[in-house]
């Protein structure tokens, strides 16, 4: 048999294991689980490790973006928000939030970009490029230990209730929503693949799967495409809005930002 | 390296579809037989006979993902000028490559031990031999059960 | 230059065994993954790593693509005199990439 078409149908058996688990509708959601908790000792130790997780790779490489004076403006992150750890305490746990800039919910990505922008006067980093990782990585890990807490109201809730339309929302050729994976199956165990309640609170992630870091972007691409639905492109509003309603489910979870996940 | 059975049962329409939805998967690589470990074993050992003893492998009985692996190996010798641990070679028996890493220790180190991450396409046994100053050489074996192989998770474009 | 993180005692006794470690940022491409165009992306490898203390090696591996993406290797090295403990890695595109960190032996 033909190589590539071996290896599809072994993706396609789990695909088909999926669809035939899901039958069943929604069931209330539950108290939110850290990712960290549905994975075995040996990927926990690699996140706990404080050398040897390759997520600080990325951080240190946040920091050194962080410094960079070599920017169109002079300025460089650090000239106007002074030493990360104390400015960027407790940041990441408000994202995605309103942007009065902006004029809709922007996500943590987004806010950095601006400030690339508007600030620095340089070009937004692409969506999964090493620097926008490691910047986000970077921000993201001065939250660490800190318990996400999104503002869903106000100017913020339209956005809020699409994102949650989303998570709800069947689709794709299988048929599935995010819920019917992440709330009802959670803790399952599908042909290998361990399910998780899907929580946002470790990233961006280092996934032994890509063999390198991601953001909720893309693992939002990966989830959609493993139903067989078309993705949306990173940093969509569709995506952004997702990202609060998933925060919010998570709320009060702690920030393990770079976690390790399988 | 099919460790989703049902595969079989996918129609046919199923795998295409899947095609469609442009999912991109693996050069799905061959895995090593018993001919082409002991290949890769006497390429770098030639016909010295091996015996078992003095490595301590550890890796995890149960991997979830074959990506990342932790091992950690200790030989159980002096590091002495005269006495001392020279190399430890690992393979991993049905890997498409068997051979995963050569570890050559140094006047300077004080112990035969060193810990790394590998990978495993599936499961299969990991082996590490010892050669030490006198030229013998030692070896271990320990089985990993990987529950999605380095090679077949759902590798999708994302 | 890919980014490194490497961790030596700033101070260790003379006779110790200390603990090295280091991790070096690469994607290790096996040879295996498929592009989005269904080409395989070609074995992109570190094939070298050594550490070296006081005129001589302490640890050193031959890579293959069997190690994980961002090898990491922790070893003990012996201490005997102050100074730098070097580390080394080179693709194999031939690129070399250097770290080095001061251990005071008392
Ligand atoms: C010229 C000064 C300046 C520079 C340079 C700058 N920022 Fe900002 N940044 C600001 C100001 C002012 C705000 C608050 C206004 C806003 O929300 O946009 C801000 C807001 C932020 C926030 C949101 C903080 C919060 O509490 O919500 C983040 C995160 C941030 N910046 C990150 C960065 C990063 C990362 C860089 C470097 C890539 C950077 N900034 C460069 C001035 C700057
Ligand atoms: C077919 C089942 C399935 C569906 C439907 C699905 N996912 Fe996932 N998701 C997975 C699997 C498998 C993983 C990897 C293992 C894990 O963490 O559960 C995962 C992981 C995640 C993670 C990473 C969790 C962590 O701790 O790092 C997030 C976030 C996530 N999914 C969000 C979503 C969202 C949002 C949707 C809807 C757009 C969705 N998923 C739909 C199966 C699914």
């Amino acid at each position: 048999m033909n190589r590539a078409l071996v290896a599809i149908m072994a993706c396609a058996g789990i695909v088909a294991t999926f669809a035939a688990v899901f039958a069943a509708d929604q069931v209330p959601a539950q108290k939110p689980i850290s990712g960290y908790d549905f994975m075995t000792t040996e990927v926990q130790q690699l996140q706990d490790d404080d050398f040897a997780n390759p997520g600080l790779l990325w951080v240190e490489e946040g920091q050194t973006i962080w410094d960079d004076t070599k920017v169109a403006s002079g300025k460089s992150c650090a000239s106007c928000h002074g030493d990360a750890t104390t400015a960027m305490r407790g940041v990441a746990t408000r994202y995605p939030a309103y942007s009065a800039e902006a004029g809709h919910v922007i996500n943590l990505e987004q806010q950095i970009n601006q400030c690339r922008r508007e600030r620095q006067g340089e070009p937004d980093f692409p969506y999964e490029s090493e620097p926008l990782l490691s910047i986000t990585a970077f921000v993201s890990t001065q939250s660490k230990g800190l318990p996400q807490s999104v503002a869903i109201v106000g100017p913020a809730a339209e956005s809020f209730e699409r994102g949650k339309a989303f998570f709800y929302q069947r689709r794709g050729q299988l048929n599935l929503s995010c819920a019917n994976c992440h709330e009802q199956h959670a803790g399952d165990h599908l042909r290998g693949e361990s399910i998780s309640q899907g929580q946002l609170n470790g990233f961006p992630i280092y996934r032994a799967l890509w063999q390198t870091m991601g953001s909720t972007n893309r693992m939002f691409a990966w989830c959609n495409e493993a139903v067989r639905a078309e993705p949306y492109p990173a940093g969509s509003q569709e995506y952004v809005d997702l990202e609060l309603f998933e925060r919010w489910r998570g709320q009060g979870l702690n920030i393990e930002t770079p976690a390790v996940r399988r | 390296m099919m460790e989703y059975d049902n595969s079989a049962n996918w129609s046919r329409r199923g795998v295409l579809a899947g095609i469609g939805a442009g999912v991109m998967l693996l050069a799905m690589p061959v895995r090593a037989d018993d001919a082409s470990v002991a290949q890769a074993i006497s390429d770098t050992f030639g016909d010295t006979p091996r015996q078992d003893g003095k490595i301590a492998l550890k890796l995890p009985p149960l991997a979830e993902t074959g990506n990342t692996v932790p091992l950690t190996v200790t030989v159980d010798s002096p590091m002495s000028d005269t006495e001392r641990v020279k190399r430890v070679v690992v393979f991993a028996n049905r890997n498409p490559r068997p051979l995963i890493a050569a570890m050559m220790f140094g006047p300077k180190a004080a112990t035969a031990e060193f810990s790394t991450n590998m990978r495993l396409s599936g499961t299969q046994d990991v082996i590490a031999m010892a050669e030490l100053s006198d030229g013998t050489i030692w070896q271990a074996q320990v089985r990993v059960l990987v529950t999605v192989g380095a090679c077949d998770s759902l590798q999708l474009r994302y | 230059m890919p980014n490194t993180r490497i961790r030596v005692p700033k101070t260790a006794k003379a006779g110790d065994a200390v603990e090295i470690r280091a991790i070096i940022q690469h994607p290790m491409e096996n040879g295996f993954r498929l592009d989005s165009q269904g080409t395989a992306i070609p074995v992109e490898i570190i094939t070298d790593f050594s550490c070296s203390y006081d005129g001589g090696q302490v640890f050193s591996v031959k890579l293959e693509p069997g190690l994980s993406a961002n090898p990491y290797f922790s070893f003990f090295l012996k201490a005997t005199t102050s100074g730098p403990v070097d580390f080394r890695w080179v693709d194999q595109d031939g690129t070399i990439t250097t770290a080095t960190e001061q251990l005071e032996v008392t």
